[in-house]
């Protein structure tokens, strides 16, 4: 299979105060299209930083980074915009739906973005799909945390993108609702044949992936298939 | 790559994210629909007054041509005047006292002897309105409306003019083209000519004006009357007017007063504007996260910008149709507030070109205003939405943000340009107007940096976190400053310049100073004059002799050769003009010689008489040392050469010339002296005039107690004006408060809950915030009113030549009006914050 996203000894340093903080080193992975893989490890290890890179959102100081074979270095930030809008699907930790936007109007947007028309009922069905179907005109401060999660899965999913990052998805639920939405995950993942990328403190959650990354002060300390990948290999 | 979004999904972004915002961003676009209002108020009047006076035109002269002089008309004059054929009136016109034998008061006035049936287009608007016509058939005078209040009479009484009384036939309201300001500074007294005579008073030397009116059978020739007549009339020293200069004459004035006014109005909307870019700059920092996530879903930076570009756009246009129908409201109150000024009636009525244009520019300043904080928008990084502390300065050094400051600066020069119609002093406006804003910013930003520096560590909490308040992050402090502080530098300035003007006119009546003025007296009447003065108690504090001559010609340069030759630097009324000279063989205590050498005696036919010119008008005039200026005395010429320049104080009331003869020369001519004396109080004056007016009917007195308050009452009436439209400023300058105080009242409110919750009372956060306010006002009135005494010495020093002393009770009255309107608005908005339990301010979405 082809790799959908290849990152080749990528580096990230911020200058602050006249002195530079190295907050990744010499990060490489490939991984394949279809593939799950969660990335672990101590709070201000570099995931955050790691995933941006990875989705284009922002540029890494050394090394490069291939998206579905797309080389995100040498772009605007608007043709990366562009990248994200076609390939990439995003949820956050905390949920980031427009606020003055309804939870229907917040799914259509990446569809609205790509000019097409006639998504209404498209975007309806994602609401379905998690469970919303008739929460569709509410604002995301009517909804609850689990709530505006699901839509913003939906929203993550409608324009089939081709791979989805994961901030920390569940880490401002609670327990409950977070298994309700890791199954969503998954379930919509498995159906649509996206990759996913996940960034995650919860090890249990990191197990269900095909492949565990763990780093460290920026660097990466291990990179393991999981019982996952052997079944699904 | 993606497909664009369509245009219509940007519209519908935009529709869709303003609907949670809508009532804020009308409050932000508040603070500009008074500047809108008062444009679209003044452009509606200019419009209206323009239709006017097309429509009125011909009542502004009252006929179709005017012929006039000083100099009595001679026979080419006379032949054109009856060649031009229709109807002719003749009227002269000249300055006496008038005498009310009721009251015994007594007054300098315009008299206008008529003879014919002038106006022949409109009326003398008269009470009651038949003697307009029937005064005309007896001894019957038409008096100025405000002189009859003045003294208390009414048609019927009898007025008193040279030797003759007259019945006051009616009180006079209006007449052709006349504003009210120019009849209170000199009241119109109208006589039938065939009395003219009979008045004695057309033998006294002062000046005659003579006038022909004609209404024409067939319209005038323009061509035939240019070529043909007009140089001629100006060869004998006669001017014209017809309806159509006189329409000219007259928008070229109302042009001049509603320029101004739309420039006043255009800079309470400039402050509205930057009222607007600060509201829009914390929406835009609150839009960051949305912007992020749209940008994460792979918006371009292009469309999120247009997104809020588009809705700054319609809001701006919907708060400019508010403001053009305020406008238009307000305009119909100005034909009241302005008539003083106006020769022609005004009828409000509404203009929808003045409309239209103020919504455009309203739309478009605006926008452009918006464009400030909005272009950092582009380069919002989706990295936003993962990490929200994320500093957004890349923005500051944006070109396109130095392009938007070009365009408003742009904006301002053309729409300048517009209004005075030349590049340098539209010029000099936007300069001016950066200038100020520029300083305004910085003394805010010095009072701030001040405080910071000096914080006073001793103050109660709630006076520190009060002081605080001022340089937190998000605050509005500069802003609030420049804008508040801009409108009190206007008012304070505005109220210098008053001061000034009366200072420089009561300052000439110091002490010792004379302070009355006869002149036209005959030779006869002096030693009588004297003598009377004296026997009633009042120093003579001189007497001079004047001689009114003309001046025929300079070296070679005669009348004739300076309209043939542009090229000739002298001003051309010189050789039109009648000079009043006098002869002495010393100087006076305000004149000192520049240049050359003063002769004090001369010898008539001794070769060419030594005179002295005054500094300015012969620099002017580039007249020289030793030049030779060909005189004229009423038919006698006289060869003249120059001897010396003098330097004159014009600031005292004394009796300055132009030009000075030495002793020996003029003794003989035709001549007519002047007193000065100095009177004491009211009363004495009263009974003074009215001792000289019956005994002297053809003197007249100059009162420079009246001129004063004339003068003051016109400064109160052109004060009022400007200040009407300095309270846009002002006004303007307190919307943005409040607009800036409820945008902040969500991050006030989680303050103030804190607060509360660690335990302080609602004393205490009422105080904090009153502080806050109090600082504010205080800071702008501050900083106002350094602004304004700057701007006011600078006016003093360099325009009014005089010294300007501040007058501290008065600005200290502005300053803690403003701080306590401040205080006020401040408290009002923030009452929420201050009245209800944490728990439910807490809950409530803002
Ligand atoms: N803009 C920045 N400037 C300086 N340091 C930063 C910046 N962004 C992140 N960091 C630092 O980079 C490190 C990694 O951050 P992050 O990727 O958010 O960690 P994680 O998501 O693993 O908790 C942290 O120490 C953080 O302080
Ligand atoms: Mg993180």
């Amino acid at each position: 299979m082809a790799s959908i996203l290849d990152l080749q000894s990528v580096g990230k340093t911020y200058q602050s105060g006249g002195r530079s903080l190295t907050v990744l080193d010499q990060v490489s992975f490939t991984l394949e299209e279809g593939a799950t893989m969660a990335i672990v490890g101590p709070s201000g290890s570099g995931k955050t930083t790691l995933l941006g890179l990875a989705a284009g959102l922002d540029r890494a100081s050394t090394g490069s980074v291939l998206l579905n074979g797309i080389a995100l270095d040498k772009m605007s930030e608007d043709q990366r915009a562009a990248v994200r809008n076609q390939h990439v699907g995003f949820i956050f930790q905390n949920f980031q739906l427009l606020p003055t936007l309804t939870a229907l109007e917040n799914v259509m947007v990446p569809l609205e973005l790509r000019g097409e028309r006639n998504i209404k009922s498209r975007a309806q069905a994602l609401l379905q799909k998690v469970g919303l179907a008739d929460r569709g005109h509410h604002y995301p401060l009517q909804l609850s945390g689990g709530e505006q999660q699901r839509v913003s899965l939906a929203r993550a999913f409608s324009n089939q993108p081709r791979i989805l990052f994961a901030d920390e998805p569940t880490g401002n639920l609670d327990a409950e609702t977070s298994d309700r939405i890791i199954e969503l995950i998954f379930d919509l993942n498995r159906e649509a044949g996206t990759t996913l990328v996940l960034v995650t403190h919860d090890s249990e959650l990191a197990s269900r992936t095909g492949r565990i990354l763990r780093i460290k002060g920026g660097r990466i300390v291990s990179d393991e298939a999981t019982l996952n990948q052997a079944l699904a290999g | 790559m993606k497909p664009a979004p369509p245009f219509s999904w940007l519209l519908q972004m935009a529709w869709r994210d303003s609907r949670r915002n809508r009532s804020r961003l009308l409050l932000f676009v508040s603070s500009i629909i008074l500047g809108i209002a008062a444009l679209v108020a003044i452009y509606s009047l200019r419009e209206n007054m323009q239709a006017e006076v097309d429509r009125q035109a011909a009542s502004l002269l009252g006929a179709d041509l005017e012929l006039r002089s000083n100099k009595a008309p001679e026979t080419r004059i006379l032949r054109l005047a009856d060649s031009l054929g229709g109807q002719r009136s003749e009227e002269r016109d000249f300055t006496s006292m008038v005498y009310f034998p009721k009251n015994g008061g007594s007054r300098l006035v315009q008299v206008r002897a008529l003879e014919g049936n002038f106006p022949y287009y409109g009326e003398l608007e008269t009470e009651p309105a038949a003697a307009s016509r029937s005064f005309r058939n007896g001894r019957n005078a038409l008096v100025d409306q405000t002189l009859l209040l003045q003294f208390d009479a009414k048609p019927g009484d009898s007025v008193k003019v040279g030797n003759l009384t007259f019945r006051v036939a009616g009180s006079l309201l209006s007449a052709p083209g006349q504003t009210g300001i120019a009849a209170s500074v000199a009241p119109i007294v109208y006589l039938p000519m065939q009395y003219l005579e009979a008045t004695g008073l057309m033998q006294k030397g002062s000046r005659i004006n003579y006038k022909y009116f004609f209404k024409l059978d067939k319209p005038l020739n323009t061509e035939r009357f240019e070529k043909g007549i007009e140089p001629m009339l100006e060869k004998e020293g006669w001017s014209y007017d017809t309806v159509e200069s006189q329409k000219e004459d007259t928008n070229r004035s109302l042009r001049d007063l509603t320029q101004f006014l739309a420039l006043v109005s255009f800079i309470a909307l400039l402050l509205g504007c930057i009222g607007v870019a600060s509201a829009i700059q914390i929406y835009v920092r609150e839009k960051i996260g949305a912007v992020a996530i749209l940008r994460c879903l792979g918006a371009a930076g292009k469309e999120a910008f247009l997104i809020y570009l588009i809705q700054i756009i319609v809001i701006g246009f919907l708060g400019a149709i508010v403001g053009a129908v305020l406008g238009t409201v307000i305009q119909q109150f100005l034909p009241a507030l302005l008539q003083d000024f106006l020769p022609v009636d005004l009828e409000p009525s509404i203009s929808w070109k003045a409309i239209l244009q103020g919504i455009l520019v309203g739309t478009i300043i605006s926008a452009l205003f918006a464009l400030l904080p909005l272009v950092s928008i582009r380069n919002v990084s989706p990295l936003n939405t993962l990490r929200a502390s994320l500093q957004q300065d890349a923005g500051k050094r944006d070109p396109v943000r130095w392009l938007v400051y070009g365009l408003i600066l742009l904006f301002v020069l053309g729409f300048s340009r517009l209004q005075l119609g030349s590049w340098n002093n539209a010029l000099a406006f936007t300069l001016g107007i950066a200038v100020a804003f520029l300083a305004l910013a910085g003394i805010a930003a010095l009072l701030v940096r001040t405080i910071r520096r000096f914080f006073p560590q001793s103050l109660p909490f709630t006076g520190r976190q009060g002081l605080a308040n001022l340089f937190r992050p998000n605050n509005q402090t500069t802003i609030l400053i420049v804008v508040i502080g801009l409108g009190t530098a206007f008012i304070c300035t505005l109220f210098s310049i008053q001061t000034i003007l009366l200072n420089r006119v009561s300052r000439s009546a110091g002490e010792q100073q004379p302070n009355t003025v006869l002149f036209d007296i005959q030779p006869g009447q002096k030693e009588q004059l004297v003598a009377l003065t004296q026997q009633q108690g009042l120093p003579v504090q001189g007497t001079v002799p004047i001689v009114t001559m003309r001046l025929e010609r300079i070296n070679n340069i005669t009348g004739e050769s300076l309209l043939k030759d542009s090229t000739l630097p002298q001003q051309s009324w010189i050789f039109s003009r009648e000079y009043r000279v006098t002869f002495r063989d010393t100087l006076s205590d305000s004149e000192k010689i520049s240049k050359g050498k003063w002769q004090g005696k001369a010898a008539a036919g001794a070769g060419a008489i030594p005179v002295s010119l005054e500094a300015r008008f012969a620099e002017r005039n580039k007249i020289e040392l030793g030049d030779t200026l060909y005189f004229n005395v009423q038919g006698a010429p006289i060869t003249t050469t120059v001897g010396s320049l003098r330097t004159v104080d014009w600031n005292r009331i004394q009796t300055n010339f132009l030009v000075l003869f030495p002793t020996g020369v003029l003794e003989a001519a035709p001549q007519f002296h002047v007193l000065l004396t100095r009177i004491p109080g009211k009363e004495v004056s009263a009974r003074y005039q009215q001792a000289v007016v019956r005994q002297f009917p053809n003197v007249s007195i100059i009162d420079l107690g009246l001129v004063l308050s004339v003068l003051d009452k016109l400064l109160e009436k052109v004060g009022f004006v400007i200040r009407f439209m300095a309270g846009f400023s002002i006004v303007t300058g307190l919307v943005v408060l409040i607009a800036s105080v409820l945008i902040s009242r969500y991050q006030r409110m989680q303050e103030s809950v804190l607060l509360r919750t660690l335990g302080a009372s609602r004393k205490q956060i009422f105080y904090i915030i009153a502080l806050e306010y109090f600082f504010l006002g205080a800071l702008a009135a501050l900083a106002g009113i350094a602004l304004s005494l700057v701007a006011s010495w600078l006016l003093a020093h360099y325009f009014f030549d005089t010294e300007f002393t501040p007058q501290l009770l008065p600005l200290l009255t502005v300053a803690l009006a403003i701080c306590g309107l401040t205080v006020l608005i401040g408290l009002f908005n923030s009452r929420t914050v201050v009245n209800r339990p944490p728990l439910e301010v807490l809950r409530e979405e803002v």
